[in-house]
């Protein structure tokens, strides 16, 4: 990997989080912006769950980081401590694959 | 009940959160070093690049010898999605000026689901930075350790840390179900993304869920009036 190719990926990568943060982030939104806003982080940490527990890049993948997640979801359901979220989803799914 | 107080503090929350994020950046630096790359240029990427997914999908197009364009191609897709959190943090945060250009480095998966597991916006803010600063910290030491040292955690899947992510994930997402609305857009976030992921490049599930959050503000309960404020 070039130096090149490290310098273009950092300035893309920071280019993003600039246009969120200092251009979009920048504006005063009006009321309807500011619910959509408020409604952004549900949706893409959803999402987010949903890719880091069935993809493999773009093939669905059902393996133990589902039992680990379902395991996790039900202590945070709970209301466990974040860490014992945290260490519960990381056993459970280390069970399943050693069981596997 | 803010979401520090049901899970134990979000100093420790980002604490965890980062010790996780550091024991990924052993393996990127094991990843890294593997696929040639020195500690100058390993280094270099965990800190100035600083979205492991993005980092984790160039170096492996270009160890899987792919071309250097796809390689930014896809790992700029993966990065696309801090956009879209910039406008949702830019209120917790508060920053001005000259100081939004090195905040924004700090504006990821991570940093924004603590700040916004929080009720309160100055805790959301303390939350945001607390977690920015260790993870940076852990991140970039782990990345050193994994190019100096090699392989020191053994092979993290065998311990489940895969599932550390979403699980954590889920913890911080509870905040934002207590409301219908909330629950609309994860709901239809969660399918949308499921739907995407055989049909779209990488990174690009996550950008279209963002479309969830439309219908679901039409099943969201009347706006507070102006100057009232969220409970």
């Amino acid at each position: 990997m070039s130096w090149t190719m490290i310098a273009v990926l950092a300035v893309g990568a920071y280019a993003w989080k600039a246009l969120g943060l200092v251009v979009l982030g920048g504006r005063t939104l009006g009321p309807r912006a500011a619910a959509l806003a408020t409604l952004l982080p549900a949706a893409l940490f959803s999402a987010l769950i949903v890719v880091m527990t069935v993809a493999d890049d773009d093939a669905l993948v059902l393996d133990a980081r589902v039992v680990g997640v379902a395991a996790g979801a039900v202590a945070a359901w709970r209301r466990a401590p974040f860490v014992v979220v945290v260490l519960v989803a990381m056993a459970a799914t280390a069970a399943a694959r050693a069981l596997a | 009940m803010t979401g520090s107080a049901r899970a134990g503090g979000y100093r420790r929350n980002a604490f965890v959160l980062s010790l996780a994020v550091g024991v990924v950046g052993v393996t990127f630096g094991v990843f890294a070093a593997e696929a040639g790359l020195s500690l100058a240029k390993a280094m270099a990427m965990s800190l100035f690049v600083f979205t492991g997914a993005s980092q984790f999908a160039s170096v492996s197009v270009i160890d899987g010898g792919g071309n250097p364009v796809s390689a930014v191609g896809s790992a700029l897709l993966l990065a696309a999605r801090n956009t879209l959190y910039g406008p949702v943090v830019a209120p917790t945060l508060r920053v001005r000026g000259w100081r939004r250009f090195p905040a924004a480095q700090f504006v990821i998966d991570e940093t924004t689901a603590m700040a916004t597991a929080e009720d309160d916006p100055d805790t959301g803010r303390r939350s945001f930075w607390f977690t920015a600063g260790w993870l940076f910290v852990l991140w970039n030491a782990g990345t050193a350790v994994g190019v100096v040292a090699g392989n020191a955690v053994g092979d993290p899947a065998a311990w489940g840390l895969d599932a550390a992510f979403p699980a954590a994930f889920v913890a911080l997402i509870l905040p934002h179900l207590r409301r219908r609305a909330g629950r609309t857009a994860a709901a239809l976030g969660g399918l949308i993304a499921l739907v995407a992921i055989p049909l779209v490049p990488a990174g690009v599930p996550i950008l279209l869920a963002a479309f969830a959050v439309l219908p679901a503000l039409r099943v969201a309960e009347p706006l507070p009036a102006a100057g009232e404020g969220e409970p």
